[in-house]
């Protein structure tokens, strides 16, 4: 279970949130829209440990460890996995043997067995063949040269594999066609169960047809100014964001 | 900088020179030594190397027998020729059955024109000793390995490596060491028509050693001098490379990465002539650099006015791991032909920091996802190396070199 409670944060001396009220329980699905600036990725990265960004205040918990205390390793080794809006790449660096790493750091932080590579060979195209990603896309070093929509089934894949008990997923819908965008929701229904649960930040409602989230959050100014359930999406697709702004000015 | 303490040492060779029997070649270097001497950094190739710390070699023989060095030598299951303090060791050797190879009195290859290096010529004044290496034409020579092994005092080996035509060979050349050996090698290539050179180079003297290497390539038409350099060892280190694309269809890969830590100082100088049409040149040069560490890459590619069509690429890429580390580049390109494509580029940078949160954010811990970017990094440079075994023993090499700057 993930628990915010009262955090504010900002970068370079700028506060962008303004005091987070947040839980999300284990096995549910929550959306958090909002306009652009809101505070949406700057959330995403406070959660996941990137650098440059301070807390100022309040507190964030995941099963009961203090994430803002971890490096971001540690973070995923306890479960979180961010799907990036604008995946990295990495050249020189082959996908296989990236994920290969990524899951055996993992699983050595946890205490648990690596996997040789014949065995992370077979559960890696498993999951390939799951997401429809052509075999070669594991050869290819992490990113580079793929497309928009290539990137984001190269995270959903990474999710596959690492199997986290929170995935944030920042704007996954981003630069995707209509197929892929079925292709990546089908990958997070996936892993939908009673030990996963799943932050889905994004823009449009579209994303969340095919995702369907017990609660939606409407995060506005740093703030989650209005929460209710998959309807309020749909409400905001028609009216805009500007109603709910208007709202709370 | 006072040169003072250079001249002196320039003073000393030539006095150990005035000792020794006389020979045409060496006559000829020492009058060239004895008016140059020892190059000061006011000499423009050697702007950004000086030698200063050369002063504080000893030209004592060691009292170390190299052969104490013999079990560093990476086994890579071929025949290899070991020279210990510049001389020929037979009893550290196993050398090729099939292959003429003959060591004892140098085989000079580019003398009078090479004279003009000074190292050049400090070289042919004490060369003792060398492998001369014959391939006939036709042959496929498979993987010979070429090692130094120094215990100190000042080694002036002189090799020479000739291919006929349509031949092939893979030399490894390893250099290692223990102590403040000085250690001058020059190594002339002769590659004949159609022939293929593959020269592989994994230079870990010792933490307190100078290296200088020249070496001479020359290409003829339709042959390829491919060749690749890990420099991970000594106090100061510089390998210059002259090649010479002497006939059409010739191509040169003059391929590099240099990983320094500490106060290392390591120079990869090269100079690409094409002299002839339809020649290729490829340079990628990478060097990494912790601590207070200095990297240094000079590279010309000199296009003469018969060399049309001519495909020459320089690329240099920095990593600086460290804030007080230090990389002097200067590329240059000099055209006489106008039907060329030519062309050189130059990054340095810092670990990404987006890409280091990415690694981390799958849960690699900082220091490896510091190592996965690093060898990522080297990895387009060792990508070249096609014989397995010495590719992995650079693996290693480059491993244990990133532990020891973890360490640091």
């Amino acid at each position: 279970m993930l628990e915010i409670k009262g955090l504010t944060a900002g970068v370079e001396g700028k506060q962008i949130l303004n005091g987070i009220d947040l839980v999300v329980p284990s096995g549910e699905v929550h959306a958090i829209m909002g306009p652009n600036g809101s505070g949406k990725s700057t959330l995403s990265y406070v959660l996941s440990g990137r650098d440059g960004y301070e807390v100022t205040g309040g507190s964030a918990s995941f099963d009961g460890h203090d994430l803002l205390e971890m490096p971001p390793e540690a973070r995923a080794a306890a479960g979180l996995f961010l799907a990036f809006q604008y995946p990295v790449e990495l050249p020189g660096v082959n996908n296989a043997n990236f994920l290969r790493a990524a899951l055996n750091a993992q699983r050595r932080a946890r205490g648990e067995e690596e996997l040789d590579s014949v065995a992370f060979l077979k559960l890696a195209r498993a999951a390939t063949k799951k997401l429809s990603m052509a075999n070669d896309l594991l050869r290819r070093n992490v990113n580079v040269g793929f497309s928009g929509g290539e990137k984001k089934r190269n995270e959903v894949l990474q999710m596959a594999i690492l199997r986290p008990k929170l995935a944030i997923l920042d704007e996954t819908d981003s630069g995707l066609d209509i197929d892929a965008l079925r292709i990546v929701s089908e990958g997070v229904n996936a892993q939908r169960g009673p030990d996963f649960s799943a932050l889905v930040i994004t823009h449009y409602q579209r994303l969340l047809d095919y995702i369907v989230p017990d609660k939606v959050h409407v995060l506005a100014r740093g703030r989650i100014v209005r929460t209710g359930g998959p309807e309020l999406a749909r409400e905001l697709e028609e009216t805009g964001y500007a109603s709910v702004l208007a709202e709370v000015a | 900088m006072s040169t003072q303490p250079l001249q002196a040492l320039a003073g000393k060779f030539a006095d150990a020179y005035a000792a020794r029997a006389a020979d045409p070649a060496r006559a000829l270097a020492a009058e060239r030594f004895r008016a140059e001497g020892l190059p000061t950094p006011r000499v423009e190739a050697w702007h950004y190397t000086p030698l200063a710390a050369l002063a504080d070699v000893a030209l004592a023989a060691p009292a170390r027998d190299p052969a104490v060095l013999a079990a560093r030598i990476p086994d890579l299951g071929v025949p290899r020729l070991v020279f210990g303090n510049g001389r020929y060791r037979a009893d550290l050797s196993t050398p090729p059955a099939d292959l003429a190879v003959r060591t004892g009195a140098p085989a000079w290859g580019v003398l009078p024109e090479g004279l003009q290096h000074h190292l050049v010529a400090l070289n042919t004044m004490f060369a003792e000793d060398g492998a001369e290496i014959v391939v006939p034409p036709g042959t496929d020579a498979g993987v010979l390995m070429l090692v130094h092994l120094a215990t100190g005092g000042a080694s002036h080996p002189r090799h020479a490596v000739r291919l006929g035509a349509n031949a092939r060979l893979t030399l490894v050349e390893i250099a290692l060491g223990e102590g403040a050996a000085f250690h001058n090698p020059v190594i002339t290539f002769a590659v004949g028509e159609g022939a293929t050179v593959v020269h592989t180079v994994l230079q870990e003297e010792s933490a307190e050693a100078i290296h200088l290497a020249t070496v001479f390539a020359e290409v003829a038409k339709g042959a390829t001098y491919d060749s690749f350099l890990l420099t991970l060892g000594g106090r100061l280190a510089r390998r210059e490379m002259h090649t010479r694309l002497a006939g059409p269809g010739a191509a040169a890969h003059l391929n590099a990465a240099q990983l320094l830590g500490g106060t290392q100082h390591a120079d990869f100088t090269t100079d690409v002539v094409h002299a002839s049409a339809n020649a290729t040149s490829r340079q990628t040069v990478k060097n990494v650099l912790a601590g207070h560490a200095r990297g240094v890459f000079q590279g010309r590619i000199l296009v003469e006015r018969d060399a049309q069509k001519t495909d020459g690429y320089q690329m240099n890429q920095g990593l600086l791991l460290s804030p007080t580390a230090e990389l002097d580049v200067k590329p240059g390109l000099e055209i006489y032909a106008d039907d060329v494509k030519c062309s050189h580029g130059t990054a340095i940078g810092e670990i990404d920091p987006e890409q280091l949160f990415y690694l981390r954010s799958r849960g690699i811990p900082e220091g490896e996802a510091r190592a996965m970017l690093v060898r990522a990094f080297i990895g387009e440079a060792l990508d070249g190396i096609a014989f397995a075994p010495v590719r992995a023993a650079m693996e290693e090499r480059i491993g244990i070199w990133w532990e020891a700057q973890q360490a640091s």
